[in-house]
């Protein structure tokens, strides 16, 4: 038995737009099915895992706020992913922007230093990730070093740094020597977007970046520049449009929104930096990048998809003790079936038995 | 035994692992296949042989667990790039977040659950010599077994007809399609082949290494392994010098946070993925463009009948 492939002349939007959704259910049908191989129940863990959170103001908002790092990294994963560039070190970029962010917070800690402090963290966060991804894309620009492995292989360094900063010098002196630094001052403080929420402006800018790339892909130059990048790299060429400049650009935005998302964490969730500030934010971003189909649009519907995921597996835990690790396997397979998905809008697959298409 | 004796030993039980996954790999990349989720089959190799070591109490039994566990990985990631002709580096990522999330389900019953160590192979008179020894004529199976498949898998690139077929298919598929080689075949065949490799080497870390399981063991060896495919220049010797050469680097680097120097732990610990870096960039500087990759590496093929 195998599968035949053969190119779809025309895709109609109707079947672009179901292929992410079916990817969904099919996930969810193997997730299920795995959680009856571990003898448990498969309705029960639905309740818990997608009914539940969504009927609860608390976890709707708890929702947004695990929305919004993701958001905000997929959405700078787009501009890499659609010029066909691998930036899969996002996580290390969000540790970055949280450390040079945070390093402002801690500088001014006690001090009267005003209204100015969190506005500096922020753009520190954003120039710290756009700094961290612009060493791979640097290496591949100048040297040819493969993407892929540098950019990975950064966030190992870049955890190792955050680790050794609050285990060792931004360690609090007063926190009974606990690995965290001090909890930051209320000007460092992101605020919630209305009274006593836990949602905090990281969301706003999440908006923000989402609207602000629809325009920017979809009617300008440099989105046109990145489509033909990725889909045809000899007509870019020939267009004019240099492979160097499109890499370093690409890799300086996403690490930028990703050290946002990092900073906005920090110090509109967190408080404070401890060894452990994401848990895998921007390794899930990749599978909300492509579950949103690289489309800002999608990318917002998969971003609150996602971290339904993230929300469900923190009360699956406590409800059904059904281990963290479950949700991580739920995003791999996603992932797979959304790219499966991806490749059933562009081909025709049958099943045909072994020289049966011949 | 000096401390010397011991740390060259040390080296090569932290070397072998890096080894099989890498030669697994190199095979399925001169295929023309990239599968980025080594670390996640690895991890899976790890927990699934652990698990069935301790069930049964039975060290072949775990590490033939641990192949099958690859394997089933690989089989899930051939099914969706061949398959599906699905993108291979999303693939791959999702493989090892998968493998990651699974290897903890399955590995969660058996943390803090403990294995003997298994006995070397005791070469007799040999093994009594001074230094050198122990170091080749007293190590476990699995590491002559390392060495073995290094071998096997340069005569099978480079001196059978079958190595050449894989190896044509990955330089180019249409072409390779054209003569009439069955392209998708062979592929999947070697996507297995480096999921056994990486179960294998996942079952060698939790059973010879470490001898216990906890999440994260694998702590990126499965990408260590990936790069050392490039730093070898997809060639199987090259892969067995660099495999030592990180091997020694990690070893060393534990050797120095035990010693003390001063020197954070952490910036210690960040040696192998910096060093991993730099013989990325020193090899590029000096090689020039990814010459050596398979020409059809990472492309999906679709034949048009």
């Amino acid at each position: 038995m195998r599968f035949e492939l053969t190119p779809r002349t025309t895709v109609s939007p109707v079947v672009r737009a179901l292929a992410p959704v079916a990817a969904f259910i099919t996930a969810f049908l193997i997730a299920g099915f795995v959680i009856w191989l571990m003898g448990r129940s498969p309705v029960a863990a639905f309740q818990v895992y997608v009914i539940q959170p969504l009927s609860d103001p608390w976890s709707l908002q708890e929702l947004l706020v695990k929305a919004t790092p993701l958001a905000l990294i997929a959405i700078g994963l787009t501009y890499c992913f659609r010029a066909n560039f691998w930036n899969i070190g996002a996580e290390g970029q969000y540790v970055i922007g949280a450390v040079l962010g945070g390093w402002l917070a801690l500088k001014t800690h006690g001090t009267e230093a005003g209204f100015w402090v969190l506005p500096a963290m922020l753009v520190l966060g954003i120039i710290g990730g756009a700094l961290y991804g612009l060493i791979p894309a640097f290496l591949k620009t100048r040297f040819g070093v493969s993407e892929i492995l540098t950019s990975l292989m950064l966030v190992y360094v870049a955890q190792l740094t955050l680790d050794y900063l609050v285990r060792g010098p931004w360690r609090d002196p007063k926190g009974f020597n606990f690995p965290q630094s001090v909890t930051f001052d209320p000007s460092a403080t992101l605020p919630p977007v209305w009274e006593a929420s836990r949602v905090h402006y990281g969301t706003v800018f999440a908006l923000i970046a989402i609207l602000v790339t629809a325009v920017v892909l979809g009617r300008t130059l440099f989105g046109y520049r990145l489509k033909l990048t990725g889909d045809a790299p000899r007509a870019a060429r020939f267009a004019g449009f240099s492979a160097r400049s499109t890499t370093l650009a690409v890799f300086a935005i996403s690490g930028g929104l990703a050290g946002l998302a990092g900073i906005s964490e920090v110090s509109g969730q967190i408080g404070q930096l401890q060894p452990s500030i994401s848990p895998g934010y921007g390794f899930t971003a990749i599978t909300v990048a492509f579950l949103g189909r690289l489309n800002p649009i999608g990318i917002l519907i998969a971003a609150l998809v996602v971290a339904l995921t993230f929300i469900g597996g923190e009360s699956a835990q406590i409800m059904l003790k059904l281990p963290l690790d479950l949700t991580q396997a739920f995003q791999g397979i996603l992932l797979l079936c959304v790219l499966a998905a991806d490749a059933l809008v562009s081909y025709r697959v049958r099943l045909v038995s072994r020289g049966g298409g011949k | 035994m000096t401390t010397f004796e011991a740390i060259l030993l040390t080296i090569v039980t932290a070397s072998t692992p890096l080894l099989i996954a890498a030669l697994g790999e190199l095979v399925t990349e001169r295929s023309g296949v990239l599968n980025l989720g080594v670390e996640g089959m690895m991890a899976m190799g790890a927990a699934c042989s652990f698990a069935a070591a301790v069930t049964f109490d039975s060290t072949l039994l775990g590490v033939l667990a641990g192949i099958l566990a690859g394997t089933f990985m690989a089989a899930l990631f051939g099914l969706v790039v061949l398959g599906f002709a699905a993108n291979q580096v999303g693939s791959g990522l999702a493989l090892t977040i998968l493998g990651l999330g699974l290897a903890g389900l399955i590995g969660a019953p058996f943390v803090g659950a403990r294995r003997n160590p298994i006995a070397p192979l005791d070469i007799p008179v040999l093994s009594d010599l001074p230094v050198v020894g122990r170091l080749f004529f007293e190590q476990d199976l699995f590491v002559y077994g390392s060495i073995l498949l290094t071998i096997a898998v340069a005569v099978y690139l480079n001196r059978t007809r079958v190595g050449l077929m894989l190896r044509s298919i990955g330089e180019n598929h249409g072409s390779a399609h054209g003569l009439g080689l069955p392209v998708l075949r062979t592929r999947f065949l070697a996507i297995l082949f480096g999921g056994a490799c990486a179960g294998l080497a996942g079952a060698y870390l939790s059973l010879v290494y470490t001898r216990f399981w906890s999440p994260g063991m694998t702590a990126g060896r499965g990408w260590i392994a990936l790069a050392l495919v490039v730093f070898a220049a997809w060639r199987p010797g090259w892969a067995l010098v660099g495999a030592y050469i990180f091997g020694a680097a990690t070893v060393l680097q534990l050797h120095a946070q035990a010693a003390q120097f001063g020197v954070p732990s952490q910036a210690l610990s960040a040696v192998p993925y910096l060093a991993t870096i730099l013989a990325l960039l020193l090899l590029s500087i000096r090689r020039g463009r990814a010459i050596g990759a398979p020409g059809s590496l990472g492309l999906p093929f679709v034949p048009d009948r």
